[in-house]
């Protein structure tokens, strides 16, 4: 399958990008393009001009900014997971980006591409939500900054105007916190079913703090509030957790189609989501 | 049209291409390099898998024109002509294929594991080979030859010494 015609320009620079984009009324930025290449492909849409970032070095910059990590929006995944601040400082951000896809996809696909994507079964957008990550926009006016709660809006719909590029991702870091991500599926190589992402603080195996991301549980990726609020002062043990983590599907209004009804999502939300909060305290 | 300037199995190359061109549409239609196949033209099957810049990707979804500047190794300059890099020994050896329509994706993923991880466990293995479906092996060949390879020490910058008779 072959996309529709395009017109194409291989931007410079992020002021370039968005001149471009502020020229057309039907431009779509390309990043790694892993998600939006199929898009094209299977002609679900058919702009009239790709404006490609993928030339723009500043945006592929993984920087630690003391209290916080800078993830340039065309970071491969592959860098971000080769990158040992991240490792250090963001296990659940990178727990879940390795378990994006596969391999190749991983090489060529970056962070600030699947966010602005919006996917709600995508693996990331969980993580950067409840690690309360900040999205940097730049628009011609000059840049402006989005709370992730604040950044998606609904099913493949974001904060990111139609002239506007995200360019960074900036999420404090989370020293000595553990983190596991618990993602759902039938078969390798599938989108979840539900995913849960769980950041956890420790002490002396009471949970202090909790930050829990839901993929796949709604238009978009959501936070379990209830259940970050009820972990306080648990014990990190199976009957400790288990009120808290019943409450993982409050609010959230999951899908029904072919791998499981909605009900099955929620069930499936509370379960993870306690495998994925003991697995984070006890590491 | 768009110019695009790159470098494909170490050969320098030139050409005006339609923007929507597919990076797996230029190698087969207009480079005549169809060792590279397409299996799903969905980014699922992994038969397409190339390496750009010396990393393997789907070259299937990739634009030829994001390969501008840039340097593809497809299967076909893994080795020199007339002998087989040892990826291709070790799927020869282990006899890891059978039709053999996701070889070619196959051993270009499976080097690439190798360079990033010269010495994989089974696990290892089998993640990384995750985006390759093969219909016909079972896989469990594959992973043996992926396993002989790794004991050979094999990765892109060594190409197996030894000829191959015609
Ligand atoms: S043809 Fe490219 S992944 Fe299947
Ligand atoms: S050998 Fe036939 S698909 Fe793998």
């Amino acid at each position: 399958m072959i996309p529709a015609k395009f017109d194409y320009l291989a931007a410079t620079s992020v002021e370039e990008a968005l001149s471009a984009l502020s020229q057309s009324d039907d431009a779509k930025v390309i990043a790694g393009g892993q998600s939006l290449l199929p898009v094209l492909r299977m002609r679900l849409n058919a702009p009239d001009l790709l404006v490609d970032i993928g030339g723009i070095d500043t945006l592929k910059e993984i920087r630690d900014d003391g209290d916080s990590i800078v993830i340039g929006a065309m970071a491969p995944y592959y860098e971000i997971l080769a990158n040992d601040a991240v490792k250090n400082s963001l296990g659940l951000l990178h727990k879940a980006i390795s378990e994006v896809a596969d391999p190749q996809i991983r090489h060529r696909g970056t962070l600030g591409g699947a966010l602005v994507h919006a996917d709600p079964a995508g693996d990331c957008g969980a993580p950067v939500l409840a690690l309360d990550g900040e999205l940097v926009i730049a628009g011609q006016g000059g840049e402006r900054t989005v709370a992730a709660v604040d950044f998606f809006e609904d099913l493949f719909t974001t904060a990111v105007g139609e002239d506007e590029l995200l360019t960074h991702i900036r999420i404090p870091k989370y020293d000595g916190w553990g983190s596991n991500y618990q993602k759902f599926v039938r078969v390798a190589h599938q989108w979840p079913i539900v995913a849960v992402g769980a950041a956890v603080k420790t002490d002396g195996g009471t949970i202090s703090e909790a930050r829990i991301g839901l993929v796949n549980m709604g238009s978009t990726a959501l936070r379990a509030r209830a259940t970050e609020q009820a972990l306080v002062g648990r014990e990190a043990t199976v009957d400790g957790v288990r009120e808290a983590c019943d409450l993982a599907a409050e609010g959230a209004n999951p899908p029904s189609d072919l791998n499981g009804d909605a009900d099955y999502r929620r069930h499936l939300a509370t379960v993870l989501t306690r495998r994925a909060v003991l697995a984070a305290a006890g590491g | 049209m768009a110019r695009i300037e790159l470098t494909v199995d170490g050969a320098q190359v030139s050409d005006d291409v339609e923007p929507r061109m597919l990076l797996v549409q230029y190698l087969r239609e207009k480079l005549g390099k169809t060792g590279t196949v397409i299996g799903c033209d969905t980014s699922n099957c992994g038969a397409c898998t190339v390496h750009l810049d010396g990393r393997s990707v789907k070259s299937c979804n990739v634009l030829a024109v994001q390969a501008n500047g840039h340097e593809v190794t497809t299967i076909e300059g893994l080795a020199e002509p007339g002998s087989l890099h040892a990826m291709q020994e070790a799927f020869h050896e282990c006899h890891a294929l059978q039709c053999g329509f996701c070889t070619p994706g196959m051993i270009m993923q499976s080097v690439d594991l190798l360079n990033d991880n010269p010495n994989p466990s089974e696990d290892e293995i089998r993640n990384g080979l995750e985006g390759n479906l093969c219909r016909c092996t079972g896989y469990h060949n594959i992973v043996r030859a992926v396993q002989a390879a790794a004991a050979a020490g094999a990765t892109t910058a060594q190409p197996a010494a030894e000829k191959v008779e015609a």
